[in-house]
């Protein structure tokens, strides 16, 4: 199916009277997900978002109930974010992020209501990516410019319109009631000139982690991270979160906040004993949990190549120049 | 600026050589256009590694508090200012720390050149008398250096160490600093001011990543972290909350922040974090006559009090 580029903001706002709808919004010359609540605030002329939208699904923060005392006990009011929402032209490694937050909170083990009704809820609609970063190296860790994964919808963008794609049950069905035009057409140059130049050497890298725990290669590799969570706030896949109370006088309210493996807070135990006590136990955790734990749990790495911690870092603590240096050293050096 | 980095890479190399430090702290070439990166030389043959250039923009007082080691640092104008500021409060030990000075003619504002940019991806830079060559995909855009400094260097005063052991290269011209933004800011009216900062923090994710960079901001267990008693919300999507933060943060360096910088360009968000600090540092030089850092002989603002300090911040005189 295809839609004209002049057409979308009034499909967009057909969508708006049945969905919420997030879409990359520019404000102050940077590009972020924000609920629309018209067609026409829509940018889709970005590289990606500041922010990754993992926090429609898993907000940064979110009241999980709130609670109030009453003459006769405590009362408890859920809550429960049910409505239906799409998230419109987000990068498909934004949209693989999804496929690894599922595996974080919705496996065998463990279903996170929050995050999953709001997921059964949401419809995709991934945007292929003509003109890839700098940074980016999402075909290094199995994805790629037009990789579909986690995606419902998938967008390309022609020349003066997008070529609309159903990929999943529940995205086809979402799209066949627009009845936006047929038309299939040929998309082969347009993803064959959409190179990624920046590449990242996973072969044999989960295996060098596996032995590599005590190596003395991580003494060094730290040595710059300040220890701030700015990579792991705009890592689409990071997950890690606190629960706190927001509670005053007789009421508040149960709050999940995002969290941070960079922070000593993190493994503080109550003794006083810290786990993770340097930069050095934490830079370690956050390569292995990507790199190692995902994979040992959930076979895939939890990394989708989007570039944003290389940009972002203060100090330019590039993970590439990381993953590179380890790869570099003999396996079980140092052991 | 090719010059300066050989005679950073020479001095490093020599100090390393005969063994008057273990350790020199500078910085080399980074993976981004307009970015170097902090480094770590052990080895007098790893000197080679070393640069200068006007991307060095992390101040490498950040990591010397807490080292054992025998550490030579290359210091600009405000790491210096930083260094002295640690070491009256026992942060640095100064024996065990060699100083390379070089004068600084400030650093690039990566935030102007994308705004200048406008969605365009940088993909190379180069520097040439004053100015400086932005090259990306199809465009090859010529700034001037002056036009794209940080706030911080368009106003330094003290580009020039103002501690050190060695100084490599020419002083830079000296700068005025008449904290006119400050005077614009005051006259806007409050409710002016109350929604600038409140659309600035709703910006705020509290990556900390303002607080890490910040070499004044070493406390073990940061009041933002502390849970009893928790004396804020931990939540971000309370833009009074991060205010608090930040305005905590500013107080708590009044009289300590040397106006670096740092926690500006930390900001992956973007927020304008230094207007707090500038603030307190104009009131602090105006009031008590004293600046963070210029030396080590004046005390510290905050620990020195005399019966005549003005003090009408609380009471009319």
């Amino acid at each position: 199916m295809l839609i004209s580029k002049n057409d979308l903001p009034v499909l967009l706002d057909r969508i708006l009277g049945e969905y919420e709808v997030y879409a990359p919004v520019k404000e102050h010359g940077k590009v972020e997900f924000k609920k629309i609540s018209s067609g026409t605030q829509v940018c889709l002329q970005y590289s990606n978002s500041q922010k990754p939208p993992k926090g429609i699904l898993f907000p940064q923060s979110e009241k999980m109930f709130c609670y109030e005392t009453v003459q006769d006990g405590v009362r408890v009011d859920e809550i429960c974010d049910c409505s239906k929402k799409v998230i419109w032209g987000i990068r498909p490694c934004d949209a693989k992020s999804f496929t690894i937050l599922d595996d974080a909170f919705k496996n065998e083990q463990y279903r996170d209501p929050y995050y999953y009704k709001r997921r059964e809820n949401t419809v995709i609609v991934g945007f292929g990516c003509n003109r890839p970063g700098a940074t980016c190296f999402c075909t290094s860790v199995n994805s790629g410019p037009f990789d579909t994964a986690g995606s419902d919808v998938f967008l390309t963008e022609l020349e003066d319109k997008y070529y609309v794609e159903g990929i999943t049950e529940k995205g086809k069905e979402f799209i066949a009631r627009y009845q936006l035009p047929d038309g299939s057409p040929d998309t082969s140059r347009i993803k064959e000139s959409a190179v990624v130049a920046s590449k990242v050497n996973l072969d044999g890298l989960k295996e060098k982690l596996d032995v590599n725990f005590y190596d003395e290669i991580w003494d060094s590799l730290w040595e710059k991270c300040i220890g701030c969570a700015a990579c792991t706030y705009l890592c689409p896949t990071c997950h890690c979160f606190d629960i706190v109370e927001e509670a005053e006088g007789g009421k508040g309210c149960r709050v999940r906040n995002w969290d941070a493996c960079m922070f000593p807070l993190f493994t503080l135990h109550g003794s006083g004993h810290n786990p993770r006590p340097s930069g050095k136990e934490r830079v370690r955790q956050r390569i292995m949990h990507k790199f190692k734990y995902f994979q040992d749990k959930f076979q895939q790495t939890a990394c989708v190549g989007c570039g944003r911690c290389i940009k972002n870092c203060p100090v330019n603590l590039d993970i590439r120049i990381l993953l590179d240096a380890i790869q570099q050293r003999e396996s079980g050096e140092g052991c | 600026m090719e010059n300066l980095a050989r005679l950073v890479q020479d001095a490093a190399r020599k100090l390393l050589e005969e063994k008057k430090v273990d350790l020199v702290i500078g910085f080399e070439k980074g993976s981004l256009p307009l970015r170097s990166t902090p480094c770590f030389v052990r080895k007098a043959e790893d000197a080679g590694k070393l640069t200068w250039n006007s991307s060095c923009e992390n101040n490498l007082a950040n990591y010397l508090r807490k080292k054992t080691e025998k550490v030579g640092v290359i210091a600009k104008g405000c790491d210096a200012r930083s260094i002295v500021a640690l070491i009256k409060e026992n942060q640095i030990n100064l024996d065990n720390l060699y100083i390379i000075g070089v004068p600084c003619g400030g650093m690039i504002d990566r935030k102007k050149i994308e705004t200048i940019l406008n969605g365009r991806e940088l993909l190379a830079s180069e520097e040439k008398d004053g100015w400086l060559i932005l090259k990306g995909n199809g465009f090859e855009q010529a700034v001037r250096k002056e036009d794209v400094l940080h706030g911080s260097c368009a106003t330094c005063r003290t580009g020039n160490p103002v501690l050190s052991d060695e100084l490599l290269g020419e002083k830079v011209p000296e700068k005025e600093d008449d904290y006119s933004d400050v005077a614009a800011f005051e006259a806007k009216t409050v409710a002016e001011r109350a929604a600038y900062f409140a659309e600035q923090m709703s910006k705020c994710i509290r990556c900390y990543a303002c607080r890490n960079a910040c070499p004044m901001c070493y406390c073990e267990e940061c009041f933002v972290d502390c849970t009893a008693p928790q004396w804020i919300g931990k939540s971000a999507s309370s833009s009074g909350d991060n205010l608090i933060f930040q305005a905590m943060r500013a107080f708590h360096t009044a009289g300590r922040c040397v106006d670096c910088g740092s926690c500006d360009r930390a900001c992956p968000m973007g927020i304008d974090v230094r207007n707090l600090n500038r603030k307190l540092a104009r009131d602090v030089k105006e009031i008590f006559g004293a600046e963070a850092g210029m030396n080590l002989e004046d005390k510290p603002a905050l620990n020195e009090f005399k019966f005549d300090d003005p003090q009408t911040f609380l009471v009319k005189e």
